[in-house]
């Protein structure tokens, strides 16, 4: 398969978009998966793996051979993921205490409806509901929780794709488990 | 609550990872069968770990190929240019030497339309004619440019007529007489004119 890729990619260098499609091909489902587990949204995930496949077209010459193809989109993917998260976070959060109040969260400001909110997680589906459950996660652990039990990559590719240490990607997985471990029993 | 040292915990994770010794594999194993506490964490870790990975395979919505392609910058004609260039450095080179040559020798193309003439001391200039009266012996070249020569006498050396006409009934060049109308012949010319003036470099050493 890396022998296939790097064909089309140094047809694509010659000036041949088309060959640029069997790329595509090959990793839209991979890509859109990631995209889709950091966002949780479907069009902001369809926005940003179009982006990615964008600018690894665009930068693709500087792409080394000699290294995984999909290691470089990945990493070109979750940069993108994290840059969106950042932006659109927002300023306040509902666990976050109001201020001049104790122990009043913003869930207690919200009009109380039927359902409280523990509730409502609980009648989830099981796929909204780990879907929820990651996009709790700070991204820093997102990220490398979706790599790993999503795309079940290795360490070492974790480790290449976010340019950080081993040892950084091991701690964070680490806590990123101890995180969700934590969300899951608080229910 | 827990007492435990956390190095088991660490020792949790590594075994998660799939990366844990002998040795700490051995030790938390051991401790586990007498700690319900990590019991209870390590099995919670576990659940968890079964738990994302039950995580359903998205895949792309079916357009995504397509709607890629259609957002990919056309490629600019000066990159195709640019990477032409850096690829083929001779052949670069070559085309530029021919530029800058073709461009100095056509420069010098008389397309101006202005009569010139070797001066000489006893030629005789009327209008845009040149004669060479009858009697006289001139030494040296004769270059004419946009105007006829009328040799009577004698030409003691080679005649180049350009974009004009050469007349002679009587005359005698001891050199050789040339007409020149085109842009080709004019190149032929210069070219031969340089081989020439080298040659007599030589010749003259």
């Amino acid at each position: 398969m890396d022998a296939l890729v790097n064909k089309r990619i140094k047809q694509v260098l010659k000036g041949d978009q088309n060959a640029y499609a069997d790329i595509v091909n090959l990793y839209q489902h991979k890509l859109y998966q990631v995209c889709f587990r950091m966002l949780g949204n479907k069009q902001e995930a369809e926005d940003i793996a179009q982006e990615a496949f964008i600018r690894a077209y665009i930068n693709l010459h500087s792409y080394d051979q000699n290294r995984k193809f999909s290691t470089w989109l990945y990493r070109i993917g979750t940069n993108l993921c994290i840059d969106r998260i950042r932006k659109k976070k927002p300023d306040y959060y509902l666990d976050a205490e109001v201020a001049g109040t104790e122990g009043l969260d913003m869930y207690s400001q919200i009009a109380a409806d039927e359902q409280s909110p523990e509730a409502a997680v609980e009648q989830m589906e099981l796929q909204d509901r780990i879907q929820y459950e990651i996009s709790r996660l700070p991204d820093k652990y997102r990220s490398v929780i979706v790599l790993k039990y999503i795309e079940e990559l290795s360490l070492q590719e974790i480790s290449e794709i976010l340019d950080m240490p081993l040892g950084t990607v091991k701690t964070r997985i680490h806590r990123g488990r101890e995180a969700l471990r934590k969300q899951l029993n608080n229910l | 609550m827990k007492t435990c040292a956390s190095k088991f915990v660490d020792y949790m994770h590594e075994y998660l990872d799939g990366d844990i010794s002998r040795e700490h594999e051995q030790s938390l194993k051991q401790h586990l069968q007498t700690c319900p506490d990590c019991q209870q964490h390590m099995h919670e870790l576990s659940d968890t770990v079964a738990f994302i990975k039950s995580a359903a395979h998205i895949t792309a919505p079916p357009s995504f190929e397509e709607q890629v392609i259609s957002r990919l910058p056309k490629r600019k004609n000066s990159v195709g240019i640019k990477r032409w260039f850096r690829q083929h450095p001779l052949l670069m080179a070559a085309a530029l030497f021919c530029l800058f040559m073709s461009a100095t020798v056509l420069g010098s193309f008389p397309n101006d339309n202005q009569f010139s003439v070797t001066k000489k001391p006893n030629i005789v200039v009327e209008g845009q004619t040149v004669t060479v009266p009858a009697g006289e012996v001139v030494k040296g070249d004769i270059v004419v440019k946009n105007g006829d020569i009328i040799i009577e006498g004698e030409v003691d050396g080679n005649v180049t007529v350009i974009n004009g006409n050469y007349m002679a009934s009587t005359a005698v060049v001891t050199g050789q007489v040339e007409e020149i109308d085109e842009m080709f012949e004019w190149l032929w010319f210069k070219i031969k004119d340089g081989f020439n003036n080298l040659m007599a470099v030589f010749s003259n050493k």
